[in-house]
């Protein structure tokens, strides 16, 4: 079933749902690499290149999932949930969208600061928006170190947390998205 | 305590007035960006990297009949480098080269001018860049001077090279880049 129900999450969200796990893994590795790497590596242009075109292809995943998100709602929590427990639910996952738009946004934002396109690939180009400020690639290069830091954090206690409810609840939260 | 404090206003407005009594003081016109930092470096021996600094402020002392008491001073704001790339200029600006968080300013203070037989002119002075002051001479030479518009300029422009070893930078720009090449136009607006 492609929709949601109200215990079981459609096949859609869990294509997106899962899609995003390597999908972020490959771009934190490669994001953490390349930084390193010196100027005489051939890997130097190269990792970005494969970062910045699959960071538009997630941004484009990302959006996709927000809007299914949108169309098809979420199945309802389990009934043993704690109301903290659904509070604590609810923000994280919402964080979590925010957090990938906002690397989305401040990936971009780097590239780009120079007028220059985004190529995606060799499939198409995404243009610059301009600069906004002079410093605008490191200061966009900060807050996107540390928004995928705080995703990758993120994620992993999101990731404990499912398997605490399956394993010490065994309530259906993880279940349901499987 | 009042003496005192009608001591030290007596004092700080003779350096406030006495700034304008010198008639050879001239401030770098970057209002009007009539004047640039330039550089020049071998990207890997293929070709000339060029770029520049675009923020950037400074004054000189200029006597054309009294050479020998010339001064510049000039300070650079490094995050301004500017090569035309955003992911270059990027890495220029962190800690692997220019390091801008610890040393937002290069600034280069003459020590002596010296005038040469052809006109031209040997600028010795120090120059602190990265956190690292070297003695550097920037090989000059006076365009013109004169009256523009009801003011009063002096132009000038220089040359000197850097080696890039003496300046303590993190990372290396490899063999054929061990050097980089200024070229510096300025003009001044005399005070």
């Amino acid at each position: 079933m492609i929709k949601n129900t109200s215990d079981h999450y459609g096949w859609l969200a869990k294509f997106f749902h899962w899609l995003t796990l390597p999908v972020l893994t490959l771009l934190f590795g490669l994001g953490l690499w390349m930084v390193e790497l010196d100027y005489d590596d051939h890997w130097y242009d190269e990792a970005p290149y494969i970062h910045e075109g699959l960071g538009v292809l997630f941004a484009i995943l990302i959006m996709v999932r927000l809007g299914w998100r949108l169309y098809s709602q979420p199945p309802k929590f389990s009934a043993s949930l704690l109301i903290v427990e659904k509070k604590l639910a609810t923000a994280t996952h919402y964080l979590l969208y925010l957090l990938c738009i906002l690397l989305c946004i401040t990936g971009y934002l780097i590239p780009t600061a120079d007028g220059r396109s985004l190529p995606v690939f060799d499939w198409f180009y995404i243009p610059s928006a301009g600069s906004f400020h002079p410093l605008q690639a490191d200061i966009a290069g900060f807050l996107h170190h540390w928004a995928a830091w705080l995703t990758v954090c993120l994620v992993v206690v999101h990731g404990l947390a499912a398997l605490k409810h399956h394993v010490i609840n065994k309530d259906n939260t993880l279940r349901k998205i499987l | 305590m009042k003496k005192q404090f009608i001591q030290l206003l007596a004092a700080s407005s003779i350096v406030i007035f006495s700034h304008t009594i010198s008639a050879a003081e001239y401030v770098i016109d970057t209002k009007g960006a009539h004047a640039s930092i330039n550089f020049k470096i071998m990207h890997a021996g293929f070709s000339w990297l060029t770029g520049r600094f675009n923020t950037f402020d400074g004054s000189f002392n200029y006597d054309k009949d009294k050479i020998q008491d010339s001064s510049i001073k000039v300070t650079i704001d490094t995050a301004s480098i500017d090569s035309n790339h955003a992911k270059r200029d990027k890495h220029l600006r962190s800690d692997d080269f220019l390091n801008v968080a610890d040393h937002p300013q290069a600034i280069f203070e003459s020590t002596r001018f010296i005038e040469k037989d052809n006109g031209k002119l040997d600028i010795e002075g120090k120059l602190t860049l990265n956190g690292v002051t070297q003695n550097i001479v920037i090989d000059a030479i006076k365009i013109a001077e004169g009256e523009r518009k009801n003011k009063y300029l002096a132009g000038f422009t220089g040359t000197t090279e850097l080696v890039l070893k003496d300046f303590n930078f993190k990372k290396s720009l490899g063999p054929t880049s061990t050097s980089v090449f200024m070229e510096l136009h300025i003009e001044g607006i005399r005070q």
